[in-house]
Protein backbone atom coordinates (compact mmCIF):
# COMPACT_ATOMS: atom_id res chain seq x y z
CA UNK A 1 0.00 0.00 0.00
CA UNK A 2 1.31 3.32 -1.05
CA UNK A 3 1.97 6.27 1.50
CA UNK A 4 -0.51 8.42 0.06
CA UNK A 5 -3.08 5.70 0.47
CA UNK A 6 -2.33 5.28 4.32
CA UNK A 7 -2.37 9.04 5.18
CA UNK A 8 -5.96 9.96 3.22
CA UNK A 9 -6.68 6.87 5.46
CA UNK A 10 -5.05 8.33 8.50
CA UNK A 11 -6.96 11.57 7.65
CA UNK A 12 -10.05 10.00 6.44
CA UNK A 13 -10.44 7.79 10.05
CA UNK A 14 -9.43 11.07 12.09
CA UNK A 15 -12.11 13.25 10.83
CA UNK A 16 -14.96 10.60 10.97
CA UNK A 17 -13.84 9.76 14.90
CA UNK A 18 -14.00 13.55 15.98
CA UNK A 19 -17.85 13.95 13.94
CA UNK A 20 -18.46 10.55 15.90
CA UNK A 21 -17.47 12.36 19.00
CA UNK A 22 -18.66 16.23 17.81
CA UNK A 23 -22.15 14.31 16.95
CA UNK A 24 -22.62 13.30 20.66
CA UNK A 25 -22.85 16.50 21.96
CA UNK A 26 -24.73 18.15 19.07
CA UNK A 27 -27.10 15.67 17.91
CA UNK A 28 -30.65 15.19 20.47
CA UNK A 29 -30.19 12.91 23.20
CA UNK A 30 -33.51 10.94 22.31
CA UNK A 31 -31.56 9.68 18.33
CA UNK A 32 -29.22 8.03 20.74
CA UNK A 33 -30.41 6.80 23.25
CA UNK A 34 -32.69 3.83 22.16
CA UNK A 35 -32.43 0.74 23.67
CA UNK A 36 -31.12 -0.98 20.54
CA UNK A 37 -28.14 1.71 19.31
CA UNK A 38 -27.24 1.37 22.81
CA UNK A 39 -27.27 -2.24 22.46
CA UNK A 40 -24.90 -2.58 20.13
CA UNK A 41 -22.54 0.50 20.68
CA UNK A 42 -22.27 -1.44 24.19
CA UNK A 43 -21.30 -4.68 22.92
CA UNK A 44 -19.18 -3.13 19.56
CA UNK A 45 -15.91 -3.19 21.34
CA UNK A 46 -15.87 -6.59 22.79
CA UNK A 47 -16.54 -8.72 19.17
CA UNK A 48 -13.99 -5.76 17.60
CA UNK A 49 -11.45 -6.32 19.59
CA UNK A 50 -11.22 -9.80 20.37
CA UNK A 51 -11.70 -10.32 16.22
CA UNK A 52 -8.20 -8.21 16.38
CA UNK A 53 -6.45 -10.41 18.88
CA UNK A 54 -7.43 -13.35 17.05
CA UNK A 55 -6.03 -11.99 13.81
CA UNK A 56 -3.20 -10.53 15.53
CA UNK A 57 -2.03 -13.47 17.22
CA UNK A 58 -2.88 -16.33 14.80
CA UNK A 59 -2.79 -15.25 11.52
CA UNK A 60 -0.66 -14.26 8.41
CA UNK A 61 -2.04 -13.39 5.57
CA UNK A 62 -4.92 -15.90 4.71
CA UNK A 63 -3.30 -18.42 6.73
CA UNK A 64 -3.89 -19.39 10.16
CA UNK A 65 -0.80 -19.90 12.05
CA UNK A 66 0.64 -21.17 15.31
CA UNK A 67 4.30 -19.22 16.37
CA UNK A 68 5.39 -16.77 19.15
CA UNK A 69 2.80 -14.60 19.08
CA UNK A 70 0.07 -17.08 20.69
CA UNK A 71 2.87 -18.35 22.97
CA UNK A 72 2.96 -14.86 23.74
CA UNK A 73 -0.94 -14.18 23.96
CA UNK A 74 -1.59 -16.73 26.10
CA UNK A 75 1.32 -15.80 28.82
CA UNK A 76 -0.73 -12.04 28.51
CA UNK A 77 -3.82 -13.71 29.57
CA UNK A 78 -2.31 -15.53 32.37
CA UNK A 79 -0.78 -12.21 33.41
CA UNK A 80 -3.73 -10.62 32.70
CA UNK A 81 -5.98 -12.99 34.91
CA UNK A 82 -3.27 -12.80 37.85
CA UNK A 83 -4.00 -9.03 37.51
CA UNK A 84 -0.54 -7.93 36.56
CA UNK A 85 -0.04 -4.19 35.60
CA UNK A 86 -0.36 -3.34 31.60
CA UNK A 87 3.74 -3.08 31.21
CA UNK A 88 4.38 -6.38 32.83
CA UNK A 89 1.70 -8.02 30.57
CA UNK A 90 3.66 -6.51 27.64
CA UNK A 91 7.40 -7.23 28.86
CA UNK A 92 6.18 -10.93 29.21
CA UNK A 93 4.59 -11.48 25.87
CA UNK A 94 7.60 -9.76 24.48
CA UNK A 95 9.89 -12.46 26.17
CA UNK A 96 7.85 -15.22 25.40
CA UNK A 97 7.79 -14.22 21.81
CA UNK A 98 11.54 -13.95 21.80
CA UNK A 99 12.15 -17.19 23.28
CA UNK A 100 10.31 -18.62 20.67
CA UNK A 101 12.08 -16.89 17.69
CA UNK A 102 15.45 -17.85 19.21
CA UNK A 103 14.73 -21.54 20.24
CA UNK A 104 12.07 -22.92 17.19
CA UNK B 1 -15.93 23.34 45.68
CA UNK B 2 -13.09 22.66 48.24
CA UNK B 3 -9.57 23.00 47.55
CA UNK B 4 -8.68 19.18 48.37
CA UNK B 5 -11.04 18.17 46.40
CA UNK B 6 -9.89 19.90 43.47
CA UNK B 7 -6.00 18.41 44.49
CA UNK B 8 -7.72 14.69 44.34
CA UNK B 9 -9.56 15.14 40.32
CA UNK B 10 -6.01 16.72 39.23
CA UNK B 11 -4.00 13.91 41.06
CA UNK B 12 -6.40 11.66 39.57
CA UNK B 13 -5.97 12.94 36.29
CA UNK B 14 -2.46 13.11 35.85
CA UNK B 15 -2.28 9.50 37.13
CA UNK B 16 -4.71 8.46 34.70
CA UNK B 17 -2.52 10.19 31.75
CA UNK B 18 0.70 8.07 33.20
CA UNK B 19 -1.12 4.94 33.13
CA UNK B 20 -2.38 5.76 29.58
CA UNK B 21 0.43 6.88 28.11
CA UNK B 22 1.96 2.85 28.64
CA UNK B 23 -0.64 2.34 26.19
CA UNK B 24 0.05 5.27 23.81
CA UNK B 25 3.79 3.80 23.49
CA UNK B 26 2.22 0.24 23.04
CA UNK B 27 0.03 2.04 20.23
CA UNK B 28 3.46 3.41 18.70
CA UNK B 29 4.98 0.33 18.76
CA UNK B 30 1.81 -1.57 17.02
CA UNK B 31 2.11 1.41 14.32
CA UNK B 32 5.16 0.61 13.30
CA UNK B 33 4.93 -2.85 13.39
CA UNK B 34 1.95 -2.32 10.87
CA UNK B 35 4.30 -0.40 8.31
CA UNK B 36 3.13 2.95 9.54
CA UNK B 37 6.00 5.47 9.61
CA UNK B 38 6.11 7.97 12.61
CA UNK B 39 4.77 10.27 11.16
CA UNK B 40 1.25 8.38 10.56
CA UNK B 41 1.50 6.89 14.06
CA UNK B 42 2.06 11.00 15.72
CA UNK B 43 -0.57 11.77 13.59
CA UNK B 44 -3.24 9.38 14.39
CA UNK B 45 -2.65 9.94 18.47
CA UNK B 46 -2.93 13.68 17.69
CA UNK B 47 -5.69 13.34 15.14
CA UNK B 48 -7.98 10.89 15.99
CA UNK B 49 -7.33 10.61 19.82
CA UNK B 50 -9.23 7.53 20.45
CA UNK B 51 -7.32 4.42 21.60
CA UNK B 52 -9.27 1.38 21.05
CA UNK B 53 -10.02 3.02 17.26
CA UNK B 54 -6.51 3.93 16.63
CA UNK B 55 -5.75 -0.18 17.50
CA UNK B 56 -8.20 -1.15 15.37
CA UNK B 57 -6.69 1.28 12.88
CA UNK B 58 -3.16 0.02 12.82
CA UNK B 59 -4.63 -3.61 13.78
CA UNK B 60 -6.43 -3.66 10.43
CA UNK B 61 -3.43 -2.38 8.25
CA UNK B 62 -1.00 -4.86 9.93
CA UNK B 63 -2.98 -7.98 8.99
CA UNK B 64 -2.77 -6.57 5.54
CA UNK B 65 -6.18 -5.03 5.85
CA UNK B 66 -7.24 -2.73 2.82
CA UNK B 67 -6.99 0.72 3.95
CA UNK B 68 -11.23 0.86 3.41
CA UNK B 69 -11.62 -1.96 6.01
CA UNK B 70 -9.21 0.24 8.56
CA UNK B 71 -11.10 3.48 8.68
CA UNK B 72 -14.08 1.28 8.75
CA UNK B 73 -12.74 -0.27 11.81
CA UNK B 74 -11.81 2.50 13.91
CA UNK B 75 -15.29 4.23 12.84
CA UNK B 76 -16.94 1.28 13.99
CA UNK B 77 -15.12 1.27 17.94
CA UNK B 78 -15.66 5.42 17.82
CA UNK B 79 -19.30 4.98 17.68
CA UNK B 80 -18.97 4.41 21.51
CA UNK B 81 -17.88 8.26 21.81
CA UNK B 82 -21.22 9.28 20.46
CA UNK B 83 -22.89 8.25 23.38
CA UNK B 84 -20.51 9.64 25.47
CA UNK B 85 -20.83 13.12 24.29
CA UNK B 86 -24.68 12.28 24.65
CA UNK B 87 -23.54 11.81 28.54
CA UNK B 88 -21.79 14.68 29.18
CA UNK B 89 -23.96 17.12 27.36
CA UNK B 90 -25.84 18.43 31.08
CA UNK B 91 -22.40 18.55 32.51
CA UNK B 92 -20.11 20.44 29.84
CA UNK B 93 -22.95 21.96 28.14
CA UNK B 94 -21.21 22.88 25.07
CA UNK B 95 -21.64 25.86 23.13
CA UNK B 96 -20.41 27.44 19.99
CA UNK B 97 -16.03 26.91 19.43
CA UNK B 98 -16.18 25.28 23.04
CA UNK B 99 -18.43 22.38 21.72
CA UNK B 100 -15.83 21.97 18.55
CA UNK B 101 -12.53 21.82 21.06
CA UNK B 102 -14.84 19.64 23.42
CA UNK B 103 -15.55 17.23 21.38
CA UNK B 104 -12.07 16.10 20.75
CA UNK B 105 -11.53 14.49 24.25
CA UNK B 106 -15.00 12.71 24.68
CA UNK B 107 -13.26 9.02 25.24
CA UNK B 108 -13.25 6.66 27.01
CA UNK B 109 -11.26 8.24 30.55
CA UNK B 110 -12.91 11.29 30.25
CA UNK B 111 -16.10 10.50 30.22
CA UNK B 112 -15.49 8.12 33.21
CA UNK B 113 -13.87 10.81 35.34
CA UNK B 114 -16.41 13.49 34.63
CA UNK B 115 -19.35 11.32 35.05
CA UNK B 116 -18.17 9.86 38.40
CA UNK B 117 -17.63 13.29 40.29
CA UNK B 118 -19.61 14.28 42.82
CA UNK B 119 -20.53 17.70 41.18
CA UNK B 120 -20.89 19.52 37.61
CA UNK B 121 -18.17 22.06 38.85
CA UNK B 122 -15.57 18.82 39.39
CA UNK B 123 -17.07 17.28 36.81
CA UNK B 124 -15.74 19.58 34.59
CA UNK B 125 -12.61 20.00 36.03
CA UNK B 126 -12.66 16.34 35.44
CA UNK B 127 -12.92 16.33 31.85
CA UNK B 128 -10.80 19.08 31.06
CA UNK B 129 -7.50 17.95 33.37
CA UNK B 130 -8.22 14.59 32.49
CA UNK B 131 -8.24 14.95 28.87
CA UNK B 132 -4.98 17.22 28.95
CA UNK B 133 -2.96 15.29 30.52
CA UNK B 134 -4.28 12.09 28.79
CA UNK B 135 -3.64 14.12 25.42
CA UNK B 136 -0.35 15.08 26.64
CA UNK B 137 0.93 11.82 27.37
CA UNK B 138 -0.98 9.80 25.03
CA UNK B 139 0.95 12.03 21.96
CA UNK B 140 4.34 11.59 23.92
CA UNK B 141 4.42 7.90 24.74
CA UNK B 142 3.44 7.36 20.89
CA UNK B 143 5.95 9.00 19.61
CA UNK B 144 8.62 7.35 22.13
CA UNK B 145 7.12 3.90 20.96
CA UNK B 146 6.87 4.19 17.63
CA UNK B 147 10.51 5.54 17.54
CA UNK B 148 11.40 2.63 19.74
CA UNK B 149 10.23 0.10 17.47
CA UNK B 150 11.41 1.77 14.50
CA UNK B 151 14.73 0.91 16.01
CA UNK B 152 14.37 -2.61 16.80
CA UNK B 153 15.80 -5.48 14.81
CA UNK B 154 15.51 -9.61 14.62
CA UNK B 155 14.59 -10.36 17.99
CA UNK B 156 13.16 -7.82 19.46
CA UNK B 157 10.96 -7.82 16.57
CA UNK B 158 9.56 -11.33 17.48
CA UNK B 159 8.82 -9.41 20.67
CA UNK B 160 7.21 -6.90 19.64
CA UNK B 161 5.14 -9.26 16.97
CA UNK B 162 4.10 -11.15 20.54
CA UNK B 163 3.48 -7.58 21.90
CA UNK B 164 0.87 -6.12 19.62
CA UNK B 165 -1.63 -9.44 20.29
CA UNK B 166 -1.17 -8.78 24.10
CA UNK B 167 -1.92 -5.13 24.16
CA UNK B 168 -4.98 -5.83 22.07
CA UNK B 169 -6.35 -8.43 24.93
CA UNK B 170 -5.21 -5.84 27.54
CA UNK B 171 -7.59 -3.52 25.97
CA UNK B 172 -10.27 -5.93 25.48
CA UNK B 173 -9.83 -7.94 29.40
CA UNK B 174 -11.51 -5.21 31.71
CA UNK B 175 -14.57 -6.05 29.74
CA UNK B 176 -14.71 -10.12 30.16
CA UNK B 177 -13.76 -9.32 34.19
CA UNK B 178 -17.00 -10.02 36.11
CA UNK B 179 -17.39 -6.74 37.43
CA UNK B 180 -18.36 -5.23 34.09
CA UNK B 181 -22.00 -4.89 33.35
CA UNK B 182 -22.89 -8.13 31.37
CA UNK B 183 -19.59 -9.70 31.37
CA UNK B 184 -20.85 -13.05 30.45
CA UNK B 185 -22.86 -11.52 27.55
CA UNK B 186 -19.70 -9.78 26.75
CA UNK B 187 -17.58 -13.14 26.74
CA UNK B 188 -19.95 -14.65 24.13
CA UNK B 189 -19.78 -11.35 22.01
CA UNK B 190 -15.69 -11.98 22.41
CA UNK B 191 -15.47 -15.20 21.93
CA UNK B 192 -18.07 -15.00 19.09
CA UNK B 193 -15.81 -12.20 17.48
CA UNK B 194 -12.68 -14.05 17.40
CA UNK B 195 -14.63 -17.51 16.00
CA UNK B 196 -16.04 -15.15 13.48
CA UNK B 197 -13.01 -13.78 12.41
CA UNK B 198 -10.66 -16.57 12.29
CA UNK B 199 -13.35 -18.65 9.93
CA UNK B 200 -13.36 -15.88 7.59
CA UNK B 201 -9.89 -15.42 7.58
CA UNK B 202 -8.64 -17.96 4.59
CA UNK B 203 -12.17 -16.61 2.39
CA UNK B 204 -12.11 -12.98 2.77
CA UNK B 205 -9.59 -10.16 2.21
CA UNK B 206 -7.42 -9.13 4.76
CA UNK B 207 -9.12 -6.91 7.46
CA UNK B 208 -12.70 -7.58 6.07
CA UNK B 209 -12.83 -10.31 9.33
CA UNK B 210 -12.13 -7.75 11.43
CA UNK B 211 -14.87 -5.41 10.65
CA UNK B 212 -17.29 -8.75 9.96
CA UNK B 213 -17.11 -9.80 13.48
CA UNK B 214 -19.38 -7.58 14.42
CA UNK B 215 -21.97 -9.79 13.61
CA UNK B 216 -21.33 -11.45 16.63
CA UNK B 217 -22.90 -7.98 18.60
CA UNK B 218 -26.18 -10.33 17.45
CA UNK B 219 -25.46 -13.15 20.42
CA UNK B 220 -25.84 -10.12 22.84
CA UNK B 221 -29.25 -10.51 22.62
CA UNK B 222 -32.62 -8.26 22.87
CA UNK B 223 -32.11 -5.17 25.34
CA UNK B 224 -32.74 -5.68 28.38
CA UNK B 225 -35.88 -3.69 30.00
CA UNK B 226 -34.72 -3.01 32.82
CA UNK B 227 -31.59 -1.89 31.97
CA UNK B 228 -32.43 1.31 30.38
CA UNK B 229 -35.55 2.77 31.60
CA UNK B 230 -37.74 4.18 28.69
CA UNK B 231 -38.84 8.00 29.29
CA UNK B 232 -42.15 6.52 29.47
CA UNK B 233 -41.33 4.10 32.14
CA UNK B 234 -39.26 6.47 33.87
CA UNK B 235 -42.71 8.76 34.16
CA UNK B 236 -44.78 6.31 35.31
Amino acid sequence: MSGTVVWVAVLAAAVGSYLLKFAGLSVPAAWVEQPWVARVVDFVPAALLAALVAVQAATSGRHLVVDGRLVGLAVAAVALAFRAPFIVVLLLAGAAGALVHVLV
Amino acid sequence: MSSPERSATLRDAIGLGVAVGLYGAAFGAAADAAGLNVWQAASLSALMFTGASQFAFVGVLGAGGSALAAVGGALLLGTRNTVYGVRLVPLLQPRGLRRVGLAHWVIDETTAMALAAPDRALGRLAFLATGASIYLMWNAMTLVGALGAAALGGTARAALDAVVPAAFLALLWPRLRRAFPEAATQRRVAVGGAVVALALTPIVPAGVQVIAAVVAVALAGRPRATERPTAAEEMA
